[in-house]
């Protein structure tokens, strides 16, 4: 393919490569995304005893499509005395940093669209500005409920990004690297050898912080149905309201591949006996992500101040601990079990 | 090359005049916030990622989010705060021009000219900022990170002035609460004979 291109386009060759490269991990993502909406109200369906979506195609699996196009033929509904560019800016700076962040997600060892050295920092960059979304909507839809919900989503992401940002200190200190390419590369060697056995508590402690960074149960104060309506997009209708929605999956989605990446061995297989491959990424984030919805079919609302007891006085010390922990223990006969 | 350093740096100019001009506080900090994205694109032309990711993640991630954050619940009346704007204008003159005069002075220094450091240049900058702070600057570096940490606990005990009207909860005895605590069952006689049967 790329010849092709050097032969007919030689000046914009390397773009037009590129972003087919874009396209190839968009498209997929999207419909993991719609899949993932489907799956979510399946499982959650079946832990309640009920059936789920089974009426659009066979078992409902073009429910997600349907979704899709009903929302596309819907009026989008500008508040009054809303601040109309603001408006409408915020769907799209919730999803941009959702799609941004993948540039650098390595699918295995040679398939990666940016293979750069600060992969994991660019990571931590881009899914930190997402809040802008939620906030920019919260304050543009001049509505009390949609402000309160951005309040409350602000200061939770703020605050458990700190927690998040101590995990991936612990992950790179064992990777002597910020390439995600080489800290999968550093796992090698069977399953003990994963990253999650000497960092298990900041395994635990980054899988809870991304759920309350994606705004999931239990952690989804920012939307809180019975007390605040919907939260920050109480006022958007239509292919605006599911642009956030699309962000928040993918975000999820984002979450589990990066968990399994520094945690779990991206594409290693556990056994040198099964050889490793990309479909062992994908099992491992589709295992993750099954948490994120048996989280939501399971847990009750966590209230608003217990969220930041958690967060700021439970899981960072502990994550501060257990990064000097890792630090002294580095400097032991025990070295090995680190690397 | 050039081309995108133009246009970044005009994204910066307008954006960073924007701050100062916009009539809605929320507005100027959101240029604020595009200006900060802009020059750390051009730090990225520099090829200094390290400085550019970070200054996306500290101050456009959690900086600025704390600006919004209280900027959008004030009500700010900037007409108020504008009253004094020409009386105030000479002096502003006057110390925009020293400011000038000083950055002339420190930009135009031996310290600010180009320089090919060749031990640095075969890692990547993340790496080489990391090996220079901790060998070479290792005493000045602690010494900030002290007088951060003296500013943080400052900042604390300052703003906590001792404790009104403390509705606090106490989580461990809430955890360790028994059915015997909140439930108390009672033997109600009924007073009058159910009718029919």
């Amino acid at each position: 393919m790329q010849p092709i291109l050097q032969e007919y386009f030689p000046a914009f060759a390397d773009t037009i490569w590129v972003l087919m490269k874009i396209v190839a991990i968009v498209i997929p993502l999207m419909i993991s995304v719609a899949y993932l909406t489907y799956f979510e109200r399946k499982v959650i369906g079946y832990m309640q005893g009920r059936l789920g979506p089974n009426r659009v195609g066979y078992f409902g699996l073009l429910q997600p499509i349907a979704d899709a196009l009903k929302l596309l033929f819907k009026e989008i509904i500008v508040p009054t005395k809303s601040s109309k560019a603001l408006f409408y800016l915020a769907p799209v700076l919730t999803i941009a940093p959702a799609f941004a962040a993948w540039a650098v997600i390595p699918f295995n060892a040679e398939l990666v669209l940016a293979d750069i050295n600060a992969g994991l920092l660019y990571v931590l960059a881009m899914t930190s500005i997402a809040v802008y979304g939620v906030i920019i909507a919260g304050w543009a839809s001049n509505s009390k409920y949609a402000f309160l919900g951005s309040m409350r989503s602000a200061a939770q992401i703020v605050s458990y990004e700190i927690a998040m940002g101590f995990t991936l200190v612990g992950v790179l200190m064992c990777a002597n690297s910020l390439n995600l390419g080489d800290i999968v590369a550093g796992q090698s060697g069977g399953i003990l050898q994963w990253y999650v056995w000497p960092l298990f508590p900041l395994f635990i402690i980054y899988f809870i912080s991304a759920v309350a960074e994606t705004n999931r149960a239990p952690f989804d104060v920012a939307e809180g149905e019975s007390e605040i309506v919907a939260g920050f997009h109480v006022e958007y209708s239509g292919m605006a309201f599911a642009v956030f929605f699309l962000a928040e999956y993918a975000n999820m989605i984002l979450v589990s591949v990066l968990a399994a990446l520094m945690f779990l061995g991206g594409w290693l297989s556990p056994t040198a006996l099964i050889p490793d491959g990309i479909h062992w990424l994908l099992i491992k984030t589709a295992a993750l992500l099954f948490f994120f919805l048996w989280f939501r079919a399971t847990f009750p609302r966590y209230r608003y101040d217990q969220i930041m007891r958690l967060g700021w006085k439970i899981f960072i010390p502990i994550t501060l601990v257990w990064i000097i922990f890792i630090g002294a223990m580095m400097q032991t006969s025990y070295n090995g079990m680190f690397h | 090359m050039e081309t995108v350093f133009y246009i970044l740096s005009s994204v910066l100019l307008v954006s960073a005049i924007k701050v100062i001009t916009s009539k809605n506080p929320v507005f100027s900090a959101l240029y604020l916030v595009l200006s900060f994205f802009s020059a750390a694109g051009i730090w990225l032309l520099l090829q200094a990622e390290f400085l550019a990711i970070a200054l996306v993640l500290v101050y456009v991630g959690a900086v600025m989010v704390l600006f919004l954050f209280v900027v959008m619940m004030l009500d700010i009346n900037l007409e108020k705060i504008k009253e004094g704007f020409w009386n105030y204008f000479p002096m502003a003159i006057f110390v925009a021009i020293v400011m000038l005069v000083e950055m002339i002075l420190v930009l135009n220094n031996n310290y600010f000219q180009e320089t090919s450091n060749a031990v640095y240049t075969s890692i990547s900058n993340t790496e080489a900022l990391g090996l220079v702070l901790y060998s070479d600057y290792i005493l000045p570096f602690e010494v900030a990170s002290i007088i951060l940490l003296v500013a943080i606990i400052a900042a604390i005990a300052l703003t906590l002035r001792g404790v009104k009207n403390h509705k606090g909860i106490n989580p461990a005895s809430q955890v360790s609460v028994t059915k015997k605590d909140r439930l108390r069952m009672v033997d109600m006689k009924s007073t009058t004979k159910l009718r029919g049967k």
